[in-house]
């Protein structure tokens, strides 16, 4: 049987508050979550590590502050799970890797030292597609995490760990990182709430790089709201990251329940039939959620962005292009696995050839080439045009539309080893997700539907810079007209 | 039609990124990067002058800090995770060829 | 020209200076920047590489780069960072954060000592890499065993000075070498200690038959920690090129090892690993982009650098620049003048900051300077006894005469002297009378008798003066 979401589900805010007022106990509330995981764990494979007794120990001590009158954050004794490329401190960080398997990093990422400041227990580390490359969590080194819908599918990727942790109960919030849409593609295969933040919005300090100027951290949830809290918790200005932006950032619950009423949003063509590969189905089910917002009052037009069309073939360089300079430090001379041999050069290439799996060495191949010297301008500086191109796109459309909205995935979860002989396959799966990474704009998918294979469908809600606040509402709308309809 | 992609190309990347493949290796990773590339034809096919590259998703200048202490790690905790270390010193095999 | 190279050829030298920058921190974390501490003690995740690490821009490091920019009369503009990709286990990342096709500064140059300009093409940002030693039977890096690392100079702001190929003579590379360390200094910016490794030189190298209007294939030498292997090594270079163009054979554009030991310069790492450094713009760092407030701060800001300061020595002195340069060097001209304003002699002034005060200046204050120099003029010191009082003035502080009175010096009068010497006429006639008839080396008896009697405060000139005076009368 599928582990599925538990009986008793209940979102962050109110573990927080009720541990906060002492009516839960921490110790009571995590003891839920790794009964869940005892059970189901075995089945899913979405953790890496179960941090059990770290757990246990943080948790006892959240009750003990209650107990002794402090005042704790947002996310006071709610356990979790967090993607394994997000550095803790003394804990094992592999990014699925045998080269980093055994890895304990001495600093803790921003973000993790944030959801600890909040209160929050930090259950295990997930795990994902090795350095975050894949749409399926088939690429981890330590075996393929499965999707509780349905143990024969893969959960998505590569965040598969972080997305299906939540969906199978194990913990009521998981943080991932999303860089071609490694959040927001498995949220919707899992059914969960899934947010890509403006690029700048939360810090990249402390997270295994693989394409910089795409990578963002964000939530995984039940819940939009609960989304939106640990968003708050794990945003805002960090001086350890360079593009991380300054200004502050509107509160994203303020407006949670105000509707969409005038909003005018537009639904990319493109990707509603205009690109091969999007099944009808789930074409069908966008469409579906459009009538609902407009039954709610907001004003629905297709809009086109005609630079989408070239956006998959620009990831696919830009991001191998900088992954192959940001993987080069694992040669085994500092930190992780060491293959010896005889003279640096040799020990260098039989760590590497040994440490990376194939999808990894295909990437970072891949980028090296598209940065050689005789190819940069057809291939690496090309596609730094269409980047551009496709924001002029995105601008031009936001002078006349408040949201966008789209399909997140192609597809409902497809079986494992279905996609994984031709790497083109697979990667056509983030062709919705793309354009956002390259423009740096926040994006979330919404659970809103089920397939006929019974398996969860998403809805992607896009919004400019800075506007996650808008975002957040008109999610919220589309989750509680769902609710309502049930 | 010409190959987007030879196997010597695959081979000397391989070189430059410290990888070593196997003769079936090198076939298989040829065809897959070549067909990768070929779905980039249509960027590559593009006409984009004048367009300014785009590096930054946002754009952000300037950003500096204080030429302040800060914390460092301790020697210990450092060579704790190497794989080889000696004399406070990260241990690596001998170098053949000086620095470019 | 003395290149020591063969007729006909001309050399053509162009010099990238890699300069530390004297920042308390590093270029992209907050790790101490100093030499010589235990290794692997001054790291941290960021100079380090470590997985999720990111670098940010140390503020001082910028400043200092830009002002040294303006110092080399360079444009200073929009800045973007570069990642150059290669593999070497002293790069924590194997990748170096520098600056590519956008440096901070552009299109300056150099004005030396000699008159002539050095244009310089860049002047960019970059962080060093650690330190690697080899550990076997021969230390170095051929034949060992196996190598350490050490990290703590990991990260360390660095200028690299590019110059374009405009140095004609090695005095003239050596010159523009130390002339770049005499703006360093005067900025601040860095220690500028050669042989600690915070001015590292690479020279490129050609030569061409005087007359051509093109340039010929070109060396990059480099491990260079001296001026004087500077020279050597372009002069061996040089030469190594013109016997192989006389051979009929033609140089590769190639780096070379100076070996310091042999004299000879080697071919550094293969071909085949030849530069592909697959340049990027660093995604983790943003643009730097100076406005024109900024810039005119730091040219305000600005001191005075060598050239004009020798120039205005020389002219307050009314010497030749060349007798001024070493004070100028060692930034005792400011001293200089206000000693010289004081009323001092200038060519008294020059003299003893040039023979006599070459280890610093101690307690010494320009007025005390001005005053011994005039106790000197007016004969009421020997250069001797002023010599000595300058000394103890170094180390003490003082006025001259408090401290000529402690050691109880005072020039003998000449009136003094010539009772003395008359005296002493009278009481060795036979000595005299050789004097007289030219034996020289008696000479030194009489003004050996004078000064034992004086107790060595007489001057030695006045004595020869008035023992001449006696003969002739």
């Amino acid at each position: 049987m599928s582990p599925s979401v538990p009986d008793s589900f209940v979102t962050a805010e109110s573990i927080s508050e009720k541990v906060k007022s002492g009516e839960w106990s921490a110790v009571e509330i995590l003891d839920k979550y790794l009964s869940q995981i005892e059970q189901h764990e075995s089945e899913v494979h979405a953790f890496n590590t179960v941090l059990e007794g770290e757990a246990r120990a943080a948790a006892r001590e959240t009750d003990k502050r209650v107990a002794s009158g402090e005042t704790l954050g947002p996310l006071a004794g709610v356990p979790i799970a967090v993607k394994d490329n997000l550095c803790t401190k003394g804990i094992r960080t592999t990014a699925s890797s045998r080269i980093l398997e055994n890895w304990k990093p001495p600093y803790d990422a921003t973000v993790v030292q944030k959801l600890f400041s909040a209160g929050a227990t930090l259950i295990g580390k997930t795990n994902m597609d090795e350095f975050a490359m894949g749409s399926s969590t088939e690429n981890s080194a330590f075996g393929p995490t499965r999707n509780p819908h349905d143990l024969s599918c893969v959960p998505g990727g590569s965040s598969g760990g972080s997305a299906a942790a939540v969906a199978a109960g194990f913990a009521p919030i998981s943080i991932g990182s999303d860089t071609g849409g490694s959040i927001r593609q498995p949220a919707s295969l899992c059914g969960v709430v899934g947010v890509k933040p403006t690029y700048g919005g939360v810090s990249r300090y402390g997270l295994l790089a693989f394409a910089s100027s795409l990578d963002q951290i964000g939530p995984f949830a039940n819940t939009v709201r609960d989304a939106a809290i640990v968003h708050e918790v794990i945003g805002g200005h960090d001086p350890k990251d360079s593009t991380s932006i300054s200004e502050p950032f509107p509160s994203f619950l303020d407006g949670l329940d105000h509707g969409v009423e005038g909003l005018k949003i537009g639904i990319i063509s493109e990707l509603m039939g205009g690109i091969e590969g999007i099944s009808p189905e789930v074409i069908g089910k966008t469409r579906e959620a459009a009538s609902v917002l407009s039954a709610n009052g907001a004003l629905i037009e297709e809009v086109s962005i005609p630079a989408s069309l070239y956006c998959l073939s620009s990831y696919y360089l830009i991001a191998p292009a900088e992954a192959s300079s940001n993987l080069s430090r694992y040669d085994g001379v500092r930190y992780g696995l060491r293959v010896q041999g005889e003279t640096l050069a040799e020990m260098n290439i039989n760590t590497r050839t040994n440490g990376f799996g194939n999808e990894v060495k295909r990437r970072i191949m891949l980028g090296t080439y598209a940065l050689s010297a005789g190819y940069y301008d057809a291939y690496y500086g090309k596609a730094l045009k269409v980047r551009r191109l496709l924001a002029q796109n995105f601008d031009e459309v936001y002078s006349k539309f408040d949201v966008l909205l789209s399909p997140t995935s192609p597809c409902t979860a497809f079986k494992l080893g279905e996609k994984t002989s031709d790497p083109m396959t697979m990667y056509v799966n983030d062709v919705c997700t793309i354009p956002s990474n390259l423009v740096g704009h926040p994006a979330i998918s919404v659970p809103f539907a089920s397939g006929n294979d019974g398996m969860p469908i998403g809805v992607q809600i896009l919004v400019p810079p800075m506007q996650e606040a808008l975002m957040y509402r008109v999610a919220s709308t589309l989750e509680s007209a769902k609710s309502n309809e049930q | 039609m010409t190959e987007p992609i030879s196997e010597e190309e695959v081979a000397h990347v391989a070189h430059l990124a410290r990888l070593r493949l196997s003769d079936q290796e090198l076939e298989i990773f040829t065809r897959q990067l070549g067909a990768v590339l070929e779905h980039a034809k249509d960027v590559e096919a593009l006409q984009l002058d004048g367009i300014e590259p785009m590096s930054h998703p946002f754009p952000l200048e300037n950003v500096t800090r204080e030429d302040e202490v800060g914390e460092m790690l301790e020697r210990e905790k450092v060579l704790d995770q190497a794989p080889a270390a000696e004399d406070g010193r990260f241990q690596v095999p001998q170098i053949l060829g000086e620095q470019p | 020209m003395n290149n020591n190279l063969k007729d006909d050829w001309e050399l053509i030298v162009g010099l990238e200076v890699h300069v530390e920058l004297g920042t308390k921190t590093k270029l992209f974390c907050g790790c101490v920047n100093q030499f010589g501490d235990e290794p692997n003690t001054n790291v941290c995740p960021v100079c380090l590489g470590l997985p999720g690490s990111l670098p940010v821009v140390n503020e001082k490091a910028v400043i200092y780069a830009m002002q040294l920019g303006r110092a080399l009369n360079c444009s200073v503009g929009r800045s973007i960072f570069a990642r150059k990709n290669y593999f070497y286990p002293d790069m924590p990342k194997d990748y170096q954060i520098t600056q590519y096709d956008q440096p901070t500064n552009m299109d300056g140059y150099l004005e030396l000592p000699s008159g002539v300009k050095i244009g310089i093409e860049r002047a960019h940002i970059e962080e060093d890499t650690g330190k690697t030693v080899h550990v076997g039977s021969t230390g170095r890096i051929s034949g060992s065993d196996y190598s350490l690392v050490d990290y703590n100079r990991a990260g360390v702001p660095l200028i690299e000075i590019v110059s374009y190929p405009e140095i004609r003579t090695i005095d003239q590379a050596k010159e523009y070498v130390e002339e770049l360390r005499g703006v360093l200094l005067a900025l601040e910016v860095s220690d500028a200690k050669m042989e600690e490794g915070s001015i590292r030189v690479d020279a490129n190298v050609s030569v061409r038959i005087e007359g051509e209007d093109e340039l010929r294939t070109r060396c990059e030498i480099k491990n260079v920690n001296s001026l004087r292997s500077l020279g050597r090594a372009i002069e061996y270079e040089a030469n190594r090129q013109i016997d192989l163009y006389e051979n009929s054979e033609i140089p590769s554009q190639e780096t070379r090892h100076w070996d310091e030991s042999d004299g000879r310069t080697r071919p550094g790492r293969s071909k085949e690993d030849a530069e592909d450094y697959r340049y990027f713009q660093e995604p983790d760092l943003v643009p730097l982009n100076p406005n024109t407030e900024t810039i005119e701060m730091i040219d305000q800001g600005l001191p005075s650098f060598p050239s004009e300061r020798r120039m205005q020595l020389a002219t307050l002195a009314q010497m030749d620049v060349s007798e001024i340069a070493l004070i100028v060097e060692r930034g005792h001209d400011g001293f200089a003048a206000e000693t010289i304003n004081s009323g001092a002699a200038p060519q008294v002034v020059i003299k003893h900051l040039t023979n006599n005060l070459s280890d610093g200046l101690g307690e010494l204050t320009p007025t005390a300077f001005a005053s011994l120099i005039q106790m000197e003029e007016s004969a009421e010191l020997t250069s001797t006894q002023a010599k000595k009082v300058l000394g103890e003035l170094v180390l003490q502080g003082g006025r001259p005469q408090e401290v000529a009175a402690q050691f109880g010096l005072e020039a003998v009068d000449t009136d003094e002297l010539e009772t003395l010497i008359n005296q002493l006429i009278t009481d060795y006639p036979d000595e005299w009378e050789r004097f007289c008839g030219g034996e020289k080396k008696v000479q030194g008896f009489f003004v050996g008798e004078v000064m034992k009697s004086t107790r060595g405060q007489a001057d030695g000139k006045v004595i020869n003066q008035i023992l001449n005076e006696r003969i002739s009368d």
